[in-house]
């Protein structure tokens, strides 16, 4: 079948199985490997892309699914070149280490602030609860997420 | 603690991770990642049973899928000579099965098709008649009479026996037990669990058909081990052979071993001439990838009656499962369970391990252990806990007065360990100044006075463990896998501008080693850690070594790198002196040149000298130009970190649920290279602590079906699981290495389990619980309560 997926801004139309998973289609139709698959069963969350603007887990959900609707991966994250500020703050903070669960764990920490500027220590753990780390304990994880909501992105400056 | 503010530029201290530039951006490239012009892709098929004897397989029907290139079954390797690999541990395991599947979970037959969903669906097509045999899945069962034998593949094997082994001084032991005023044992277990990295494992394989040149991009710990068995396994010429373990997503022993999977993508691109690819999915990993522990302990500890400490003694039951694979230095096959003295001065100690073949998978000291340290450490630290409630003393005041003084150090263990520092007193009192640990003591007290006064409010408890670990294997003398000798080179090279490049055997799997080793050679060289590239995870591109795991990269890779940044710097000073017209004993290494005594205006920077190196400059009679160095490490004995962890619980005695209130860590690992790095590692394992004190097991049922095979059933701590880490630090630098570091990587996985467990046992002193094997479960600990402690590696009922 024939899906047209916008992903990360751009529109991708492709011919599909219709069982093809979404995060498949990411990484191997579209070639998006930023997005990472761990573990079959929604437990693990580094399969987290955004699904018209909300988190989900592309390893449970079809890329049939997704036609007609617009996905945000990590590498979508970036804006002009620029760093989202939970990624700098991943980096300031030590928030990840093989860096397989951050693609994911990033993707719901940007969902988190969006809704919630100023969230506490136990709003970002409920928040990537769904989600797991075998390197980092978590803890530096949740002071990334706080470094972002205290250095949010300058405002653009319109003229 | 918070991260440190601290970023320097050159040398020692928090600087941010080189890495973490291309992971925040999705840029990374794990195995799965790897894609390769015409690739194709493999899926294999494993067995439902847990024992049972292979009557036949068919395997047409997924032949004549239009998708399938090639089918591969344990037939076919056997006509290649490929059925059997050899473990890392001198047994055999089979590739694919040919007589009989021995563990759920098995290989079975392997199926090559041209993309992934192809290859799944040709599994389904494939007909296996098996014949169900009985299974052994108790391993207090293995050796009895009338135990069906798992290996009767091996003409020698009459039954489930694999070895005995013991350390120690049995009889000085017995006699310090048979004159002890007090003697507690207990039966303790350390169920089989598994390090679950967030990727599974998996391989690219290419085989060049022109010239003969394989190319395997696949999830190791050990790139250039790997290397080396497939040249001796295979036949295949060694220079022939590149592996390449690019980033890894997470490794805790699970990847140092040679699974059945890679050998398989390997023969897949033999005969299909085309790139292979396979990665397995969550429940294969789990269901056949390396485990860890599986350990029934009896632990009995021999003291005085005012509380010190005189004797150790274990018998240990090893689950080995289906094939004799674990990986650890050829002279030991319990691995360095013998450390099991643990931070104690006591006179005499003994431990003996058999080791049985079980129906489960194969593996055996995976899961950030240091060679069974885990093991050692849980048991010791149970056991002063048993003695302490035995003598009722304050636990923590107990390890005081039986902990190795300083003055003791370097300590031979009276199992033959030399210990080579360690302020062991220093550090525990830090961890209890920082947990308060009277105050707890006094909150604990009021809690059961309000209980006893019928209010509802839950059951306190405080754990204490004091661990001494043993990393950086190893001396090559002692030190040996599969006749590979444990020394790890290392090769730097200073570019006329001034930037550095540095190769190193070892491999990261998170741990930061292009950031850290950076750091060392920066630190020898005043160079910015910018400026210096780390090659890694690239047998064609590094040196020989035996990879990372044990802890091992900074004991000996990162003393490699101080000794060839040392050669570098020695090298720079001829060039120094020539440039500067003075002798080199004329100069001195000051503020990161080399500089005329005296005169600090004559200097010349490494930058300035490696210029001059690749110059024209005139240099002394047979000094080559260029500014570069080579050095193998053998370290002269492990490094010793050690760490005091104090672990505060809540118990809900009417559901048994635990709550983790904080967890004090004091870790003391020598020189901090990069402490944002060390605190990392720490965090981590003490999640590794909780999952494995509380929520991980593989459970069996009386089939042998493995009952943890997701992470539906496979209970990793998430964020909610864990406390905020309380951590701090003291600083005994080790003695032999070039800088006084030693490793951290397993010292809290290590450490922690212990902590929490006696905390547990801590808050149900008041229900007359001694012991409750972990993990303990809200069903754990509520049945522990009623007085009928559950085996929880057993799911049969």
């Amino acid at each position: 079948m024939q899906i047209t997926v916008t992903v990360n801004g751009t529109a991708y139309t492709e011919e599909v199985e219709p069982r093809l998973l979404l995060v498949h289609f990411l990484r191997q139709t579209l070639g998006l490997t930023g997005t990472h698959w761990g573990c079959d069963t929604s437990n693990c969350g580094t399969c987290v892309v955004w699904f018209d603007g909300k988190p989900v887990k592309s390893c449970t959900m079809l890329a049939a699914m997704a036609d007609g609707h617009e996905i945000r991966t990590v590498e979508g994250l970036e804006r002009d070149g620029a760093l989202d500020p939970v990624q700098q703050g991943f980096m300031e903070c030590h928030g990840l280490q093989c860096g397989f669960c951050t693609p994911g764990m990033m993707m719901t920490a940007r969902s988190l602030l969006d809704t919630n500027p100023d969230p506490s220590d136990d709003e970002i753990r409920e928040a990537i609860s769904g989600q797991l780390c075998r390197c980092t304990g978590y803890e530096n994880i949740v002071r990334a997420v706080r470094w972002a909501a205290e250095h949010p992105a300058q405002e653009e400056v319109t003229t | 603690m918070t991260v440190t503010e601290e970023r320097p530029t050159v040398g020692f201290g928090s600087t941010l991770r080189k890495e973490d530039v291309r992971f925040v951006r999705g840029k990374g490239t794990y195995v799965d990642d790897v894609n390769l012009p015409g690739m194709l892709h493999g899926a294999m098929l494993r067995s439902p049973f847990a024992h049972a004897r292979i009557v036949s397989i068919d395997t047409s029907a997924a032949e004549a899928h239009p998708g399938v290139k090639a089918v591969i079954t344990g037939e076919t390797l056997a006509g290649l000579n490929l059925a059997w690999m050899p473990t890392l541990s001198y047994d055999t395991q089979a590739v694919l099965a040919t007589d009989k599947v021995r563990f759920q979970g098995q290989e079975v037959a392997f199926v090559i098709a041209e993309d992934h969903y192809s290859a799944r669906d040709a599994l389904e097509l494939i007909e296996v008649e098996y014949e169900e045999l009985p299974v052994v899945v108790d391993a207090k069962k293995a050796l009895d009479a009338d135990a069906p034998v798992i290996r009767d593949d091996k003409e020698e094997q009459s039954n489930n026996h694999i070895y005995d082994w013991e350390a120690g001084d049995k009889a000085a032991t017995d006699e310090v037990f048979s004159s002890a005023d007090v003697v507690v044992a207990e039966d303790i277990l350390y169920p089989r669990t598994h390090p679950a990295p967030l990727e599974t494992c998996g391989a690219v394989a290419d085989m060049d058909k022109v010239t003969g040149k394989l190319t395997v991009w696949t999830t190791t710990q050990a790139p250039h081990a790997h290397r080396t068995v497939y040249a001796l396994v295979a036949g295949l010429p060694e220079h022939k052979i590149r592996i390449i373990s690019p980033d890894i997503g997470g490794g805790f022993g699970g990847k140092v071993g040679i699974y059945p999977g890679y050998v398989l993508a390997i023969v897949g691109s033999i005969v299909a001439g085309k790139p292979v690819k396979w990665v397995e999915d969550r429940s294969e990993h789990l269901m056949s990838t390396a485990f860890a522990r599986d350990y029934h302990m009896r632990g009995e500890i021999a003291a005085t009656r005012d509380g010190k400490i005189l004797g150790l003694r274990v018998n240990t039951l090893a689950d080995h499962g289906a094939f004799h694979s674990t990986a650890q230095p050829t002279k030991f096959p319990a691995g360095f369970f013998h450390v099991f003295t643990g931070s104690y001065d006591l006179q005499a100690a003994h431990c003996k391990v058999t080791a049985v073949y079980t129906n489960k998978a194969p593996g055996g000291v995976a899961y950030a252990c240091s060679f069974r340290i885990t093991e050692a450490v849980y048991l010791v630290e149970r056991m002063v806990e048993l003695l302490a409630r035995e003598l009722d003393m304050d636990p923590a005041e107990l390890r005081m007065k039986n902990l190795l003084r300083p003055e003791q150090f370097p300590y031979t263990t009276p199992t033959g360990w030399e210990y080579d520092s360690g302020d062991y007193q220093k550090t525990l009192t830090k961890a209890m100044e920082m947990a308060g640990y009277q105050q707890l003591r006094a909150e604990q007290a009021d809690r059961l006075r309000r209980r006893e006064q019928g209010e509802n409010v839950p059951l306190m408890g405080i754990g204490v463990s004091f661990f001494t670990e043993a990393v950086g294997a190893g001396p090559r003398k002692h030190m040996d896998i599969l006749g590979l000798g444990m020394a790890d080179g290392a090769e730097l090279r200073v570019h006329p501008t001034g930037k550095a490049v540095l190769r190193i055997s070892v491999q990261t799997q998170g741990q930061g080693h292009e950031t850290t080793f950076a750091q060392i050679v920066g630190n020898e060289l005043g160079l910015p850690t910018e400026d210096i590239e780390v090659v890694h995870g690239d047998t064609d591109q590094t040196p020989f070594g035996l990879g990372t795991y044990g802890s091992r990269s900074t004991p000996v890779s990162g003393a490699a790198t101080a000794v060839v940044a040392r050669k570098v710097r020695e090298r720079a000073r001829i060039v120094a002196a020539a440039m500067l017209e003075v002798s080199t004993d004329d100069l001195e290494w000051q503020e990161n040149r080399w500089q005329v005594r005296g005169d600090p205006e004559k200097a010349k920077t490494i930058q300035e000298i490696a210029l001059a190196a690749h110059s024209s400059l005139e240099l002394p009679e047979g000094i080559e130009g260029h500014l570069d160095a080579t050095t193998v490490y053998n370290p002269p004995n492990l490094t010793y970190p050690f760490g005091a962890y104090i672990c505060v619980v809540d118990v809900d005695p009417d559901t048994g649920q635990v709550h983790l209130r904080r967890f004090i860590a004091v870790d003391d690992c020598g020189v901090r290279i990069n402490p944002m790095i060390v605190e990392g590692q720490i965090h981590g394992g003490l999640a590794d602590g909780v999952g494995m004190a509380l929520m991980q097991v593989m459970a069996f049922d009386a089939d042998g079906n493995h009952m943890g095979a997701n992470f539906m059933d496979y209970l990793l701590p998430t964020a909610k699981e864990c406390p905020s880490w309380e951590l701090g630090e003291t600083v005994t630098p080790s003695p032999h290495h070039p800088i006084g570091a030693k490793g951290v990587g397993e010292s809290a996985t290590v450490g922690s389990p212990a902590a929490i467990v006696n905390a547990v046992m801590d808050a149900l002193k008041p229900y007359g619980v001694r012991h409750a094997d972990m993990p303990l479960s809200p069903a754990a600990v509520w049945s522990a309560i009623q007085g009928r402690p559950l085996r929880t590696d057993l799911a049969i009922t």
